[in-house]
C-alpha cells in the first residue's frame, strides 16, 4: 500500500475535508477557487491569475498526462503560461500516480514538490465545489500531517498584479508593428499570439508609463486578483485614449479598459473558471464556447454612452467584453489565447492586429 | 428570445432504423423518441415509419401516427404519397433511415412531393458517405483523412493494396457499421475480404492501416448561424483497429493533454462547417500516440450509437437539440434541458468519467470468430459512470452480466498463450490482461503487446495490486478500514472483497458478502449519490440523474422517505434474448406509476434505452442492478415498493435475495417466483394440477440419464435451471453428442442443476402473455408460432391471433393458464409456453414476468399489458378489458432479425438456443400480408431470378413440396441439390441439379451459383437439429450470408413467406397506420 501523508482541507467558514498529499510536504492559505476544465493543468497552474488561490479542479482524476518540460522557445516558455506554479496548492478527488504522455519528462507530484505546491487528492470536489458555489469564494488552508499550522492568507488585499508583472520591459518577436503589451500577469500564449502575427511585441511592467513609448497598438493582458489595485495602469489607459490608437485587452485587461472608460467592477460570488462559458456577440447571433478565469466582473450597466458592451455571459448576463463606439477600443473578459480551453475566439487577436 | 423556427413545417416523417440489429441497435429508439418529443413540444404533427414494433417510439403518445411498414424507398413514398408531410427526418434512424431517404431524394421522390429535408442538408449526408467525396470535401481545407483507393474489383483493391503497402484495411462504402470491412496483412486475405465486401457495395476502399494509433472521437452540433460546440469528447481504451463499437470507451478522452484535446475540437468544428452540417454529427480520428499527427477516420452526419451514449455521458440530450435545430432554432435559442436555467449553447463539463463497455453473445454462435477487429460483432452495450477510473471499469465490467464480477476475482479463465491473447485481441482481451497481470506481466510489456495506452494498463494495475492486497487477509475483521474503503473506491464488490479474503473457504456467495456488507456499513463504508448536472456544479441544477459512487463523501440528494416512490428494476445490457421489448415495459411501468401519483425510480445502466432518458422518470440511477448495488438504493430510497417483473431475467433473478432482505416485491410474490423458476418446484406442482409437460429429469449421473434416455428417446434437450434465452441450452441426437455437452453444460452452475427433457417433433408452439390479478386472468393474449417446436421463441415468427390453432387447444390453453395463475396467485404479467400436438397440450416454461412478446401483443390488440399488470401491482382496481382476439380483423406477425452477417463463421441456422439480434411486428388483413411486409422488414427480398432449394429431411422435404409448385408457376428458376432435385423430379416440379462443395469435381456447383448472383433466394433445412458439423449445409449458408442474398432455414416459414408473395403482389399490400387497423 502506498504510504501517503493525511492532508486537511479547512475553510474560512469552518468547514473541513480530509485528504492525502501527494504533492509538496508543507502547510499553506489562500483563497479557494473551483475550476470545471476537463483539462490543462500545466497551464492553469503557471497561469498567473491564479496567484494566491488554492485550485480545485471538478474534473475528479488529476495529472494523467503528467508535466511537459520546461522549455523556452522565442524566450517564452513552450508550454507554460509562465516560468513557475502561481497557484497556492492543488485539489483533486483522484490522482494519477503513473502518467502516460510523449511529451511529458515528469509527473505532476515531482513537478509540485520541485516548485514547493501542496497537492492533496481523496476530497470529495463535488460537495466542496456546491459549497463554494453556494457560499462564494472563501479563504482557505492546506495543513498537511507534521507541516505546522498557518494562518488564513487573503492575497486580496496585496496587489498582485504588481507581485506578478515584470520588472523590467522585454521585446519579444520581430515586425513592422510595435505593440505595447502591459503585464499585469501575461500568459505567455498572448506573447505567442501575437508574435505569431508578425508584430514586435513590447512588454512593459503593469505601471510603467508605456505613453513615452512609440507603437502601433496597445495590449492589455489578464492577471491576478482586484482590478481595484492597478489604478496606475487605468491612468496610462485613460491617457492612451489621447492618441486614438487601436487598445485591446484580455480578462484583467477588459477590467481595467472598462475603468478607464469611467465603468465600475465588482467581486463575483465565485467567478467564472472553466472551459465551457457561452458567450455571445451583442447584436449578433454569432456564439462562442470561451475559456475563462476570473473573479471580478464589469458592471455594463455603469458603461459610459460612447461604449457599449461587446460580448455577453449567456448563462449569467455578466459582462464579457466591451467596445468603444467609435474609436478602435474593444476587449474580451474571456481568454481568446485559450491554453488552456478552446481556441474559438482566437480571431480576437486577427481583429485587432488588422486594426494596427 | 428569438424564434427562428419554419413555421411553413406542420407535419413531418422520422424515419425509424427498424429492428436491432449489430450495429444499428436500441440507440435509434432514443434518438426517435427525443426527436419526437422535440417535435411534439413545437405543435408539428409527426408521422413514424418503423416496424419495430418493441420500440418506445412505436407507442401510443410518441408520434401522432405510426406506420408498422418496412423503412425501404418503396413503402416510404407510399407513406409520403399518402401523407404528403412538409419535412422529413433522417437523421434519428441510423444508416438505415439515412440509406434510405438519400435513395429517395436520388430518385426525385422528396421534391416530387415537396417534402424538405430538416438539419443536415442531403448533399452533406452524400460528401460523408461517399468515401471519395468525403477525402475530397476534406482535403479543401487540408484536414488529413485516411488516404483511400476506392476500387470497383478485386484486381484493382490488389493493386491499391501493392502501393499502399501491406497491412491494408478494406471497407464497404455505404454500409453500416463496418459491415464486410476487416484487415488484410497479406494478398489471400484481401481477395477473400474483397470478394465479401462487394457483395454489399458496389465500391470497396483500401486503406492504409493505421493499427496501434489511439481512436478518438468528438460529438459536434452546429445551428444555422453557424455556432459550434462539441459536446463530448470520447477515447477508446482500445487503440485503433478495433470499430469502435467493440472498444471500451472513456468520456472524457483520458490521455490527450489540454493542447491535443482542442486541437482535435478545434479541427472537428472547422470539418462540421465544411460539410455544412445542421445538427449533430460526429468525427472520428486516429491520433499518433508519438506525435499530434492525426487522421479523421469518418464522419456521421446522423445521430449514432456514439451521440446516444455522449448524450448519455454528459446529460445533453442530443437529439432533441438536433431535432430543434433542423426546425430553423440557433442553439442560443435553446435551453440546457438539466439546469432549465442555463443556455443549450455550452460543452457539458463532467465531474465524474464514463466507461462504456460492449457486450457480446459469441457463446450463441456455432463456429463464429472469437476475434474482434474493425467490424462489429457485439449485440449490446453498458456505461458505467464513477469517479475513478477503476470504479467506473470494475462497476462495467460487471453490468455486462457475463458472469464477471468487476475486472479481477473472477472464476479462473485458462488462457494458454497469454501473449496471442493480448495480442489478437477477442471478446474476452480486458481479462487476459487481468490474467497477464496476476503471471508477472508488466505494464509496459502488455502495452507492446496490445498498444493499448500505458494510463489505462497502469490503473487496471491498481485494481490487482489491492486485490493483492486485500488477499493477505484471511478474516474479515482483520482488514484495515483504509484498505477496504480504498478496494470499494475502486469499485470492488462485496464479493470481490470477500472471495479475496475467504478465497477457497467461499462456499456460499450470499453469506461472505453479507459478512463484508455489514462490516463496512459498521466502519461507515457506504456509497454517496452524485448528480449528473452537465456543469460539474457550478450552477445550481435540480436533475434528476443520479449514480452511486464510493469516492465522495457527501449526497446531492436529500431523501424524504415518505414511501411515495416505487422503484422499478430495468432490464441492463441489450444481449440476445433481452433487448428493446422490456425497455418499453420498463418505460410503461414508469409511465403508469407516475400517472398514479407516485414518484417513479428507475434503476437500469443501458445508454441505448429510452427508460435511462432522465425525463421519463422521477429518479433515474444509472447504476449496476447487482443486489449489492440496489440494496445500497432501496436503502437509500426507502421505496413504498419495488418491481421487478418489467425488466426481463436479471430483475427477476433478484426476488428471492431481495425478499430475504425484507424488500418490498410489488406484484407475485418471490416464493411463487421461486416456484416457477425451480423445475423441481413447477413440475411437482403441475403434477398436482394434473398439467400434462415433456418428460424430463434433473442430472446427477450419467447412469441416470443413460436410463432415462432410454425411455423417452432421441433427441433430447438438455439445458441448466434458470435460463435466459435458452444460454447453454442444446439439443442433443445421439448418446455421444450428449456426453460432450453434459461436460460443458455441468459447469453452467454448481447451484442449478441440469435437466434433460425430452424433445417432441412437428408440435406446433403456443404462448401465452397475459396479467393476472391475485391468481385470476385479467387479460390475455395466445400467439401462435409459424415454425415448429425446436426454434427458440425468440427466433421464431410469431402470429398473433393464432390462426390455424384448434378451438379445443385455445379452450385448453385458457384453463391451464387459469390453474397455473390460481396456483401460484400470480399477480402482474406472466407468460407461459406450450407445446401442442393434435390437441395433446404440454407446458414447457412459464415466467412470471412480462416476456418480450409484451409490447407485440399489446400493439395488437391494443390492450397495454403493462399498464395493467402495473395497476395490478400497484394495488389499483383494474376491469376486465371487454375486447379479446376474436373480434380482431387483422393479424400480426413478429419476425425475427438476424445479424449473421456480422458475425463471420457462424452457422446461420436456428435452434433451441436464441440467435435473434431484434424483431419487428407488422400488421396484415390477413397472415401472407402481415408475413411479407414483415420479412421484407428484416430484409428479406422478394426473388426475381431463381431459388436454390436443399430441403432436408423427408418430412420437410414433403412440407416445400407446394412451396416448390408455386415458385415454379411463379416463373423462378429452380436449382436443387441431390436428395431434393430427385424429390422435386419425382413431383413432375422441373428443377436443375446443383453438387454440394463436397462434390468439387461435379458442375454446376452450388457455390458457383450464388458466387454468380444466379439466386436471388437460398432455402437450406438442415436435415436434423444439432448445428455442429461443418459441412456442405453449412458452406452454403455461409455463402448466403456474406454474399447478402436471402436465406431461409426453416420449411415452415420458407412455405409461408412463398405463399407470401406469390398470392399477395407487392402493390396491393395495404398503406395503413396503425390506428387505422
Amino acid at each position: 500500500m502506498r504510504e501517503t501523508k493525511k492532508a486537511k482541507l479547512i475553510l474560512e467558514d469552518g468547514t473541513e475535508f480530509e485528504g492525502k498529499s501527494f504533492g509538496y510536504e508543507s502547510s499553506i492559505s489562500g483563497e479557494i477557487v473551483f475550476n470545471t476544465a476537463m483539462t490543462g493543468y500545466p497551464e492553469s497552474l503557471t497561469d498567473p491569475s491564479y496567484e494566491g488561490q488554492i485550485l480545485v479542479t471538478t474534473y475528479p482524476i488529476l495529472g494523467n498526462y503528467g508535466v511537459p518540460p520546461r522549455r523556452e522557445k522565442d524566450s517564452v516558455s513552450e508550454y507554460y503560461e509562465s516560468d513557475h506554479i502561481h497557484a497556492k496548492a492543488i485539489i483533486a478527488q483522484d490522482y494519477s500516480y503513473d502518467h502516460s504522455h510523449w511529451q511529458a519528462d515528469r509527473s505532476l507530484a515531482q513537478w509540485l514538490k520541485e516548485e514547493k505546491i501542496p497537492g492533496i487528492y481523496g476530497i470529495d470536489t463535488r460537495a466542496l465545489t456546491k459549497h463554494l458555489r453556494e457560499k462564494g469564494s472563501m479563504l482557505a488552508k492546506v495543513i498537511v500531517e507534521g507541516c505546522g499550522d498557518v494562518e488564513f492568507y487573503d492575497p486580496n488585499r496585496e496587489n498582485l498584479v504588481a507581485k506578478v508583472s515584470c520588472k523590467e520591459p522585454e521585446v519579444f518577436g520581430e515586425g513592422e508593428k510595435t505593440v505595447i503589451l502591459v503585464d499585469c500577469g501575461v500568459k505567455h500564449n498572448i506573447i505567442r499570439c501575437l508574435t505569431r502575427r508578425g508584430v514586435k511585441v513590447v512588454m512593459v511592467p503593469w505601471d510603467y508609463d508605456f505613453n513615452t513609448l512609440d507603437y502601433d497598438g496597445l495590449f492589455i493582458s489578464n492577471g491576478p486578483g482586484n482590478p481595484e489595485m492597478a489604478d496606475k495602469t487605468v491612468e496610462n489607459i485613460r491617457k492612451a485614449f489621447q492618441t486614438g490608437k487601436p487598445i485591446c485587452g484580455i480578462c484583467m485587461g477588459n477590467q481595467l479598459l472598462s475603468k478607464a472608460a469611467g465603468a465600475k467592477t465588482y467581486k463575483m460570488k465565485y467567478g467564472h473558471r472553466s472551459h465551457n462559458q457561452p458567450v455571445r456577440q451583442l447584436g449578433t447571433d454569432r456564439c462562442f464556447v470561451t475559456s475563462q478565469n476570473h473573479g471580478f466582473a464589469v458592471d455594463s450597466a455603469t458603461l459610459p454612452d460612447d461604449w457599449e458592451p461587446l460580448f455577453v455571459n449567456m448563462n449569467d448576463g455578466t459582462n464579457e467584453g466591451i467596445r468603444h463606439k467609435t474609436k478602435p477600443y474593444f476587449s474580451a473578459q474571456f481568454h481568446p489565447e485559450a491554453s488552456s480551453g478552446p481556441k474559438d475566439t482566437e480571431f480576437i487577436f486577427d481583429d485587432f492586429i488588422t486594426l494596427l | 428570445m428569438n424564434d427562428n423556427r419554419n413555421h411553413g413545417i406542420k407535419k413531418v416523417i422520422l424515419l425509424g432504423s427498424g429492428a436491432l440489429k449489430i450495429g444499428e441497435a436500441g440507440e435509434f429508439d432514443y434518438s426517435g423518441s427525443q426527436a419526437l418529443k422535440a417535435m411534439k413540444e413545437e405543435g408539428i404533427e409527426t408521422v413514424l415509419i418503423n416496424p419495430n414494433i418493441a420500440t418506445v417510439q412505436t407507442s401510443e403518445g410518441f408520434a401522432d401516427k405510426i406506420y408498422f411498414l418496412p423503412v425501404t424507398p418503396y413503402f416510404v413514398e407510399k407513406v409520403i404519397e399518402k401523407e404528403r408531410p412538409d419535412g422529413i427526418l433522417l437523421a434519428f434512424g441510423g444508416q438505415t433511415a439515412l440509406n434510405c431517404g438519400v435513395t429517395l431524394y436520388k430518385s426525385g421522390v422528396l421534391e416530387k412531393f415537396g417534402v424538405q429535408v430538416l438539419g443536415t442538408p442531403v448533399q452533406a449526408i452524400i460528401d460523408t458517405e461517399d468515401r471519395e467525396l468525403f477525402v475530397k470535401k476534406l482535403d479543401e481545407i487540408e484536414i488529413k483523412t485516411i488516404k483511400s483507393e476506392a476500387v470497383e474489383s478485386i484486381d484493382e483493391a490488389v493493386k491499391a493494396a501493392e502501393k499502399l503497402g501491406y497491412p491494408v484495411i478494406v471497407r464497404a462504402a455505404y454500409a453500416l457499421g463496418g459491415l464486410g470491412s476487416g484487415f488484410c496483412d497479406n494478398r489471400e486475405e484481401l481477395v477473400a475480404l474483397t470478394e465479401k465486401a462487394f457483395s454489399f457495395s458496389p465500391q470497396v476502399l483500401v486503406e492504409k492501416s493505421l493499427k496501434g494509433w489511439k481512436e478518438v472521437e468528438y460529438e459536434v452540433v452546429r445551428d444555422r448561424f453557424d455556432n459550434c460546440i462539441t459536446v463530448c469528447n470520447m477515447e477508446n481504451f482500445d487503440p485503433l483497429g478495433i470499430h469502435t463499437g467493440e472498444s471500451i470507451v472513456v468520456a472524457p478522452s483520458q490521455t490527450l493533454s489540454n493542447e491535443d484535446y482542442h486541437y482535435l475540437r478545434k479541427l472537428a468544428i472547422k470539418i462540421i462547417r465544411h460539410i455544412g452540417i445542421i445538427g449533430e454529427c460526429n468525427v472520428q480520428y486516429a491520433f499518433d500516440p508519438q506525435s499530434m499527427d492525426y487522421r479523421v477516420i469518418e464522419v456521421n452526419a446522423r445521430l449514432s450509437r456514439s451521440s446516444a451514449l455522449a448524450s448519455k455521458a454528459t446529460g445533453y440530450p442530443l437529439a432533441f437539440v438536433a431535432a430543434k435545430l433542423g426546425l430553423g432554432y440557433g442553439l442560443f435559442d435553446l435551453k440546457n434541458s438539466v439546469t432549465k436555467e442555463t443556455t443549450a449553447f455550452f460543452e457539458p463539463a463532467l465531474d465524474y468519467i464514463v466507461c462504456k463497455i460492449p457486450r457480446w453473445d459469441l457463446g450463441k454462435f456455432h463456429g463464429v470468430a472469437r476475434e474482434i477487429g474493425s467490424s462489429m460483432k457485439s449485440v449490446g452495450e453498458v456505461m458505467a459512470i464513477g469517479r475513478t477510473f477503476e470504479e467506473a471499469v470494475q462497476k462495467g465490467l460487471r453490468m455486462i452480466g457475463q458472469g464477471m464480477h468487476g475486472f479481477t476475482c473472477n472464476k479462473d479463465m485458462s488462457v494458454p498463450d497469454i501473449e496471442k491473447s493480448l495480442r489478437e485481441p477477442t471478446d474476452k482481451r480486458i481479462f487476459v490482461i487481468e490474467e497477464a497481470m496476476r503471471h508477472g506481466y508488466t505494464v509496459e510489456q502488455i502495452h507492446k503487446l496490445t498498444k493499448i495506452d500505458r494510463w489505462f494498463l497502469f490503473r487496471l494495475k491498481n485494481i490487482v495490486d489491492t486485490a493483492n492486497d486485500l488477499r493477505g487477509y484471511d478474516e474479515p475483521t482483520q482488514l484495515p478500514m483504509d484498505l477496504l474503503r480504498r478496494a470499494k473506491e475502486q469499485g470492488f464488490s462485496d464479493f470481490q472483497i470477500g472471495r479475496c479474503v475467504f478465497k477457497e473457504r467461499m462456499n456460499d456467495d450470499s453469506e461472505a458478502m453479507s459478512a463484508i456488507r455489514r462490516l463496512r456499513k459498521r466502519a461507515g463504508i457506504v456509497p454517496v449519490v452524485k448528480q449528473i448536472d452537465t456543469l460539474a456544479a457550478e450552477y445550481p441544477a435540480q436533475t434528476n440523474y443520479l449514480y452511486l459512487t464510493y469516492n465522495g463523501s457527501e449526497n446531492d440528494v436529500e431523501y424524504k422517505h415518505d414511501g411515495r416512490s416505487v422503484v422499478v428494476l430495468g432490464s441492463g445490457a441489450y444481449r440476445i434474448g433481452s433487448s428493446v421489448e422490456f425497455d418499453w415495459c420498463s418505460v410503461n411501468a414508469l409511465m403508469t406509476v407516475k400517472r398514479a401519483g407516485w414518484r417513479s425510480v428507475m434503476i437500469n445502466y443501458n445508454p441505448e434505452t429510452v427508460s435511462t432518458d432522465y425525463d421519463m422518470c422521477d429518479r433515474l440511477y444509472f447504476d449496476e442492478l447487482t443486489f449489492e448495488r440496489v440494496m445500497d438504493i432501496l436503502e437509500l430510497e426507502q421505496p413504498h415498493g419495488t418491481i421487478l417483473s418489467v425488466g426481463g431475467q436479471i430483475p427477476n433473478n433478484l426476488a428471492m435475495r431481495l425478499d430475504a432482505e425484507g424488500v418490498n416485491i410489488l406484484g407475485t410474490s418471490a416464493a411463487s417466483i421461486d416456484n416457477a423458476e425451480d423445475r423441481n418446484k413447477f413440475s411437482a406442482m403441475l403434477d398436482r394440477l394434473g398439467i400434462d409437460q415433456p418428460r424430463w429429469r434433473e442430472l446427477t449421473n450419467f447412469e441416470d440419464i443413460d436410463k432415462f434416455v432410454e425411455e423417452v428417446g432421441y433427441p433430447v434437450l438438455v439445458r441448466p435451471s434458470y435460463v435466459l434465452s435458452g444460454a447453454a441450452m442444446n439439443v442433443c441426437s445421439n448418446s455421444e453428442e450428449l456426453q460432450r455437452f453434459l461436460r460443458l453444460a455441468a459447469n453452467v452452475s454448481q447451484k442449478h442443476p441440469v435437466v434433460v427433457s425430452e424433445f417432441i417433433q412437428n408440435a406446433k408452439e403456443v404462448e401465452m402473455d397475459a396479467v393476472a390479478d391475485k391468481g385470476e386472468i385479467v387479460v390475455y393474449a395466445i400467439s401462435e408460432h409459424i415454425e415448429y417446436a425446436g426454434v427458440h421463441s425468440g427466433d421464431a415468427t410469431v402470429q398473433f391471433p393464432g390462426q390455424k390453432l384448434y378451438v379445443e387447444t385455445l379452450r385448453r390453453i385458457k384453463k391451464i393458464s387459469s390453474q397455473i395463475a390460481k396456483a401460484l396467485n400470480i399477480s402482474g404479467p406472466f407468460n407461459i409456453q406450450f407445446l401442442a400436438k393434435n390437441n395433446d397440450i404440454k407446458v414447457i416454461e412459464c415466467n412470471l414476468r412480462a416476456s418480450r412478446s409484451f409490447p407485440f401483443v399489446s400493439k395488437v390488440l391494443k390492450i397495454n399489458f403493462i399498464d395493467l399488470a402495473t395497476k395490478v401491482m400497484m394495488g389499483m382496481p383494474v376491469e376486465k378489458p371487454s375486447k379479446s382476439a376474436f373480434d380482431l380483423d387483422y393479424v400480426g406477425i413478429k419476425a425475427s432479425q438476424f445479424s449473421f452477417s456480422r458475425l463471420q463463421g457462424a452457422d446461420p441456422v436456428l435452434g433451441v438456443d436464441m440467435s435473434s439480434t431484434g424483431e419487428v411486428g407488422c400488421i396484415g388483413v390477413d397472415t401472407s400480408e402481415a408475413i411479407l411486409k414483415s420479412l421484407l422488414s428484416v430484409g428479406m427480398r422478394i426473388p426475381k431470378k431463381g431459388v436454390l432449394l436443399s430441403t432436408g429431411g423427408p418430412k420437410q422435404k414433403a412440407d416445400m413440396l407446394d412451396a416448390a409448385h408455386t415458385l415454379h408457376n411463379w416463373g423462378l428458376k429452380i436449382y436443387a441439390t441431390g436428395g431434393t432435385h430427385a424429390f422435386l423430379t419425382e413431383n413432375g416440379i422441373p428443377a436443375v441439379k446443383v453438387y454440394w462443395p463436397s462434390q468439387a469435381d461435379m458442375q454446376p456447383q452450388a457455390l458457383q451459383l450464388l458466387h454468380d448472383k444466379e439466386v436471388d433466394l437460398v432455402v437450406n433445412i438442415p436435415k436434423n437439429l444439432t448445428p455442429t458439423e461443418l459441412g456442405n449445409g453449412h458452406k452454403i449458408r455461409r455463402a448466403a450470408i456474406d454474399l447478402n442474398i436471402p436465406l431461409l432455414t426453416n420449411a415452415r416459414l420458407a412455405s409461408a413467406f412463398i405463399t407470401a408473395f406469390s398470392t399477395m403482389p407487392l402493390d396491393e399490400i395495404e398503406i395503413k397506420s396503425w390506428d387505422e387497423y
